[in-house]
């Protein structure tokens, strides 16, 4: 079991865009350096990517939310 | 009516700016803020501060509805926009004075008029200011297109009527080129967009970016001379002059006269700034838009004409007429500006929401710092990396450029990183020096790795 952490203080978004479906759902299969979500930091989007394999399990942060660096946004099996 | 009472649905360094502005008219302050901005410095600078809602600007400062509430609880006669969120919003100027209080900038109507680029450029040829040269309106047919380039002369864009954001253009080189170009771009404007219409505009190659300053009060406006802010990234400024020394005195004359006029033409109040094309190769100028606001780097003509912009807008709108006229505004030497932003410039500018450690701000004559940072202040990640505008004013660009030189090396921002390297290695540069730049020339110097050969002295 592993956690995806936030690299930067922002807002975090699960999909690429409002309309788009999440990055990833319960289940699928996560590989080393697959996109997760999003961070907005001072109107940058930066792609949070993984550095564990494994299996989706869920995201920890919520959509459009504020979250802090470190922060888990997402946990894997 | 005079405001007695301002708010202000802003943040940063402009509310600092305003608050500071305020003060001197003897103005009460009510600074609002988000969640996330409980303790940034015009806050605490403020008469009083409001909560307006959480960190994201669509919850607070983007919202129309919890502004003005928030404007009208706190008691407010006034509203000052600032620059960016709803500065520009016809919808907020118009909610706020169906409130009942004046807003600080032009009428609804006037910002739609002069937001809307063709509504804009219309109303620039109706006033004789000159526009990019090119078709009137749509071209439906390839020889048309021919005989119309021909007048206006090549290289030619065409646009898709319906594009946008640089989308749909192409630019032909000759005649036949755009015989080639024009059915192409007339069939993939109408796959693209459902409509396959297009018009023609002359493309300038390396234009500079020239903008003027005015403030009107509805019947009588001024200018407060030219700015040269041709260096760019991603079409964001970054490096700003007063004035510009590209142009000879006759070309200037004729620029700022005609900003004048287009002002004067849509009964203009409060301050604004038109935005023009600049063709050195031609002397032309073009009018591209305007700007129906403050703009971050209007300290630059406050230096060189000791004219405090941000007062007077306030005065104007509350129903003053303009305080000078055209012959008091008196310009001397050259000012520079210069934008520090919480990014990391050997990182691809990558922002650096970092908590502000020991500051030590370059002082002297000629020097000025608008920023909003103390000792301890985390910088929310939420809003705009502009952290701070350092300005300088010299007795010319060359004096200009040593002052902003020194002035940099006795800043130092402990806990951020900054755009700092990026204005010492321009303050160095040998085109930068000799003024010879474009709007398209920042992006190549930075990819070409001028900034990191200036850090290893390489």
């Amino acid at each position: 079991m592993s956690q995806v952490l936030s690299p930067l203080p922002g807002t975090f978004y699960k999909k690429p865009s409002p309309d788009a479906a999440p990055y990833k759902s319960k289940g699928d299969q996560v590989a080393v350096g697959d996109t997760i979500g999003l961070v907005e930091v001072m109107k940058t989007f930066i792609e949070v990517k993984s550095d564990a394999s494994g299996t989706f399990r869920e995201y920890l942060a919520d959509d459009s939310c504020p979250v802090m660096a470190g922060q888990p946004i997402a946990g894997l099996e | 009516m005079a405001i007695q009472r301002l708010f202000i649905a802003n943040r940063g360094e402009i509310a600092v700016r305003i608050i500071r502005a305020a003060r001197e008219l003897g103005i009460r302050t009510i600074q609002a803020y988000s969640e996330a901005d409980a303790d940034m410095l015009a806050v605490r600078l403020a008469d009083e501060a409001v909560c307006i809602g959480p960190a994201p600007a669509r919850d607070s400062y983007l919202d129309v509805g919890k502004v003005v509430a928030a404007a009208k609880a706190a008691g407010a006669d006034g509203v000052h926009p600032g620059y960016g969120f709803l500065a520009e919003s016809s919808a907020f100027a118009r909610a706020v004075r169906d409130a009942g209080m004046t807003f600080v900038g032009p009428s609804a109507v006037t910002i739609d008029r002069m937001g809307d680029k063709v509504a804009a450029r219309q109303a620039a040829e109706a006033a004789g200011v000159p526009v990019v040269p090119g078709s009137k309106g749509r071209v439906e047919t390839v020889d048309e297109a021919v005989e119309i380039a021909d007048q206006v002369g090549y290289p030619i864009m065409i646009k898709a009527s319906a594009g946008g954001g640089g989308r749909g253009i192409r630019i032909a080189e000759n005649s036949e080129d755009l015989r080639k170009l024009a059915p192409m771009a007339q069939a993939e404007a109408l796959a693209a967009f459902g409509d396959g219409g297009f018009y023609l505009e002359r493309a300038i190659s390396s234009p500079r970016h020239i903008e003027v300053q005015i403030v009107g009060d509805g019947t009588r406006a001024v200018h407060f001379y030219e700015r040269e802010c041709s260096l760019q990234r991603r079409r964001q400024k970054v490096w700003e002059e007063a004035g510009a020394t590209c142009l000879d005195e006759e070309t200037r004359q004729d620029l700022c006269r005609s900003a004048v006029s287009l002002a004067e033409a849509v009964n203009y109040c409060g301050a604004g700034t038109l935005e023009y094309l600049y063709d050195p190769t031609r002397n032309e100028f073009y009018f591209i838009e305007m700007n129906t606001r403050i703009q971050v780097e209007h300290p630059v003509t406050e230096m060189v004409t000791g004219f405090d912009l941000v007062k007077e807008m306030i005065l104007v709108c509350g129903g003053a007429p303009l305080s000078v006229t055209q012959d008091q505004v008196v310009k001397s030497g050259h000012a520079i500006e210069v934008r520090l932003n919480a990014e990391d410039p050997f990182m691809q500018f990558l922002p650096f929401p970092g908590k502000v450690g020991k500051l030590s701000l370059p002082e002297g004559e000629g020097i000025r710092f608008d920023h909003f940072m103390y000792e301890g202040y985390q910088i929310p990640p939420f809003y705009d990396s502009l952290v701070g505008k350092l300005i300088v004013h010299g007795k010319d660009r060359a004096d200009a450029i040593a002052r902003i030189s020194a002035a940099l090396e006795d800043l130092e921002i402990e806990g951020l990183k900054t755009t700092a390297p990026l204005h010492k290695a321009l303050a160095k540069d040998r085109d930068v020096a000799s003024d010879a730049f474009h709007t398209q020339w920042l992006e190549p110097w930075l990819e070409a790795g001028n900034l990191t050969r200036a850090q290893t002295g390489g």
